[in-house]
């Protein structure tokens, strides 16, 4: 948070204070991050460019932001390239979406026994190790190839890490908050919903951040093998048709996607921090 | 003074697979309506499991504890437990956290409510009613979890080493502070602490434990002459370094 300080009536106007010089080289440092960043980015995209055109790399294999940027609208003519970005999108919300409630239910099913959560422990950690792209033929057999596979793949992807995490982050709550609720006469369900759903917030938050970006993962190994729209599927048919200017431009498109997502969770995060002032 | 609450032999030990670890044994005292009693004790002799078992929250393993209302009702006295931080919730503010315990009970009435209220006037937090625990000094949350704690209106309150979390010199003001508000509510009190001052100078009786398990070693009576004034200016009392030897040598004779 910066603190702003306005400059009193009686202040000379060259000549600044402590207070005035922290904020201006707090400003100059940001923009001097930002301006990195982008340079980084530029540059590049031009060395990329200047090879391809120079003939430093092929680009048939490698591509060129300007072959890309063709690409891009090209398929967007062509291929309803908006629809298979379309697709990606919403398998990927879906499966975010139910990752959070079905993790969210066990976890709290495993902070209310904690005899299943003994029990269960070891099942948890053998599949949150396993690697789930090697559930993905099983699902194809199980559910066929289709939107319900896809889904299925990006929830196997990232819902026994975050039960664990959610069920982790249950158990540091402060025990003493949770004597508190029971020495004011409440319940275990008091404990629950008064002192440690509202206790983890911030850890709930954190773990949907990295659930989105593992939804994604789910869903793009679920739609190279399983499907016929989407930029997974997009990726694989740009590869077997050697065409990879439209894997490359898939791959940058799926680079945008995971930003975006990464930063709706955080301004929703601010959101929720700034309202509960944590 | 009449006595509405008897321990007679309580005894409670901790179980693990290396062994039981003794931490209360034949403990027996009375508690007087509108009494203050101290607790004092080495650290680590189980004044903590004692209070909880006064509290309810853990069933004793022997012995009894003997209700004795005024109204000759067997109910257990309402209790009032205020742990050694506030815990106030940081998403909450200042006035949800001190109705935590009417809603948790569905007691959101009216009257209590107005209660509440009141208290916040009274102890000067109205003002402070939408502000975060975080906003507040270390004194004034102290306050708000007394609220918290008299809004479900206990009649026996106990006090777990609840200014062991403050610095020194807010601890002098604070503790004094809430013991008078407890009085002035006319509460009956039991209070744990390390600090002997503060035990002679808050209770009109002080109970000492020994060391693991905890017996009963002596009760004190304590008298002061300055006794209508603060707890602070008690300290000035002439009989204050009388009771302090007193309890010193109580406390660290093993005999």
């Amino acid at each position: 948070m910066t603190v702003k300080k306005k400059k009193g009536p009686g202040h000379s106007s060259h000549e600044l204070t402590k207070q005035e010089e922290f904020v201006r080289n707090h400003r100059r440092h940001h923009h001097q991050i930002s301006t990195m960043r982008i340079t980084i980015f530029v540059l590049f995209l031009i060395l990329w460019e200047v090879s391809a055109y120079l003939g430093w790399i092929d680009s048939f294999f490698f591509a060129s932001p300007s072959q890309v940027a063709l690409c891009f609208l090209e398929q967007i003519k062509t291929n309803a390239l908006l629809s298979h970005i379309g697709v990606t999108l919403f398998e990927t919300i879906v499966s975010f979406l139910l990752v959070l409630l079905f993790s969210l239910l066990a976890a709290t099913l495993l902070w209310y026994s904690q005899k299943m959560s003994e029990v269960l422990e070891p099942y948890l950690v053998v599949l949150n190790s396993l690697p789930k792209s090697a559930l993905a033929p099983l699902f194809i057999v199980w559910l066929g190839t289709g939107t319900t596979t896809i889904i299925v793949a990006g929830i196997s992807v990232a819902v026994f890490g975050s039960i664990i995490s959610f069920y982790t982050g249950f158990q540091q709550v402060d025990s003493e908050k949770v004597t508190l609720i029971y020495t004011l006469g409440g319940s275990k369900r008091n404990a629950f919903t008064k002192v440690v759903l509202p206790g983890s917030v911030p850890i709930l938050l954190s773990t949907a951040k990295v659930n989105i970006g593992l939804a994604l993962v789910g869903v793009i190994i679920g739609e190279f093998l399983a499907a016929r729209r989407g930029l997974g599927y997009l990726i694989i048919y740009g590869s077997q048709v050697f065409q990879l200017d439209m894997v490359i431009t898939s791959i940058i498109i799926l680079c945008i996607i995971a930003l975006g997502f990464y930063k709706s969770i955080q301004m929703i995060e601010h959101h929720i921090r700034k309202k509960f002032k944590m | 003074m009449q006595t509405i609450l008897e321990l007679k032999n309580i005894g409670y030990s901790y179980h693990s697979l290396h062994g039981e670890t003794r931490a209360l044994s034949n403990i027996s005292f009375g508690v007087g309506e509108g009494e203050f009693i101290a607790i004092v004790g080495p650290s680590g002799c189980g004044k903590s499991t004692l209070l909880s078992i006064i509290a309810g929250l853990l069933p004793p393993e022997q012995g009894t504890i003997v209700v004795n209302n005024p109204d000759g009702s067997l109910a257990y006295p309402r209790i009032g437990y205020m742990l050694q931080r506030d815990h106030l919730f940081e998403w909450r503010t200042v006035y949800k956290n001190v109705i935590l315990g009417l809603e948790i009970n569905h007691m959101m009435t009216p009257d209590r409510l107005d209660t509440v209220e009141r208290l916040l006037v009274d102890y000067g937090l109205d003002k402070f009613r939408d502000k975060r625990p975080s906003e507040l000094s270390g004194g004034m949350k102290q306050r708000a979890a007394l609220i918290r704690t008299l809004a479900l209106d206990p009649q026996l309150l106990l006090l777990d080493e609840p200014f062991s979390a403050l610095d020194y010199q807010t601890r002098l003001f604070v503790s004094a502070d809430i013991c008078r508000l407890i009085r002035a509510a006319g509460k009956t009190m039991i209070i744990i602490t390390h600090d002997l001052s503060e035990a002679i100078s808050l209770a009109d009786r002080v109970i000492i434990l020994s060391n693991r398990p905890a017996t009963v070693k002596a009760q004190m009576p304590i008298h002061l002459t300055l006794k209508d004034n603060s707890p602070l200016a008690s300290r000035n009392a002439p009989e204050f370094q009388q009771y302090f030897n007193q309890l010193w040598e109580d406390l660290n004779n093993d005999g």
